[in-house]
């Protein structure tokens, strides 16, 4: 990973409004298992790559996707990959 | 917990030049509520023709001070908001924001506990709004700061910082890892294990950890304190790439 790719990491917190306008409440405490490797982290911790046409949320430890949003201006798509993160209300 | 965020129509009332590159605005808010330190607003700038661009920033200030709230931005080079934030806003103008918003990387009295936090350059953001509530709400939880900046004039709240430090119970630590001014008796490198076994050990295992900065400065640091021998659950991140949020 270069530098320049490095800097554009975030979190789920970077994310946590988008979160709140698609499940009604605060997520970024919601624990997420990953499906993959297992690793259990906060939402607000997983790895955000947020400079795309879409938000993807990644494991910490392997990087598996745990979850992905797409907004266009009539709608809201997420794929949840993730254990323990219950699908949009 | 709280419900569904609203939208509201912040108004600018004061800008304050930070360093060079940072600027601080306060921001007047009609339906202003209390947050936790460590929170932040998310801000949409939406142009004339309907297009929107948001980005998320943490709140500077602490939530004693209200009806207002500081953020702090850094200039992004072809940032399409921060650049905007930080060269085009005057006082009085008005754009929408929502929040305060996250439960994760959060901070305050009702948390207690001693407090390290570890900030790599725009990371001491949200790290400042926990020390600015831990004064100005009176409270004695000792607090310690490893601030790591490439040079001492790209440091943020520089001044207040160390009115801080003079006061009981606050530490503030700098790595320089760029320039250093003559006679610099600080940390000179990045952040390591030594340096982190340094500044935690005064606090003991009991310590709360808030790391804030780069993914790269985020990562090391984290590892680190779990090496020096502070428990996982004790230690919150958050990436703040310059970049973004």
């Amino acid at each position: 990973m270069t530098q320049k790719d490095d800097d554009l990491v975030l979190d789920g917190n970077a994310v946590a409004g988008t979160l709140s306008e698609i499940y009604g409440d605060d997520m970024t405490t919601v624990l997420a298992e990953c499906a993959s490797c297992g690793q259990v982290d906060h939402v607000g911790g997983l790895v955000a790559y947020v400079h795309a046409p879409g938000i993807v949320l990644r494991c910490t430890s392997c990087s598996t996707v745990m979850l992905r949003i797409v907004q266009t201006p009539t709608r809201t798509y997420v794929d949840v990959r993730a254990k323990r993160i219950a699908p949009p209300p | 917990m709280r419900g569904q965020l609203q939208w509201q129509i912040a108004t600018v009332k004061a800008i304050r030049p930070e360093t060079p590159e940072v600027k601080t605005l306060t921001l007047s808010l009609p339906a202003w509520v209390a947050h936790r330190p460590g929170q932040h607003y998310d801000i949409r700038l939406t142009a004339p023709d309907g297009y929107s661009a948001q980005r998320s920033y943490s709140v500077a200030s602490e939530p004693e001070r209200t009806g207002e709230i500081d953020i702090t931005i850094e200039r992004i080079a072809d940032g399409e908001v921060s650049t905007f934030l930080a060269d085009t806003v005057r006082a009085g103008d008005r754009f929408e924001v929502r929040g305060p918003i996250g439960g994760y990387f959060v901070w305050d009295r009702s948390i207690g506990g001693p407090l390290l936090l570890v900030a790599g350059g725009s990371g001491v953001v949200p790290l400042m709004a926990m020390l600015r509530h831990r004064d100005a709400a009176g409270l004695t939880n000792p607090a310690r700061l490893l601030y790591s900046a490439r040079s001492f004039d790209q440091v943020i709240y520089a001044d207040e910082l160390a009115k801080l430090a003079q006061k009981d119970g606050v530490t503030v630590s700098y790595t320089l890892t760029r320039n250093q001014p003559q006679g610099w008796k600080g940390y000179t490198r990045r952040i390591d294990d030594a340096m982190l076994k340094e500044v935690s050990a005064p606090l003991g295992a009991d310590a709360l950890a808030y790391i804030c900065g780069p993914t790269s400065l985020v990562e090391v640091a984290a590892d680190g304190l779990e090496r020096v021998g502070l428990p996982a659950e004790h230690i919150r991140t958050e990436r703040f790439g310059p970049s973004g949020p």
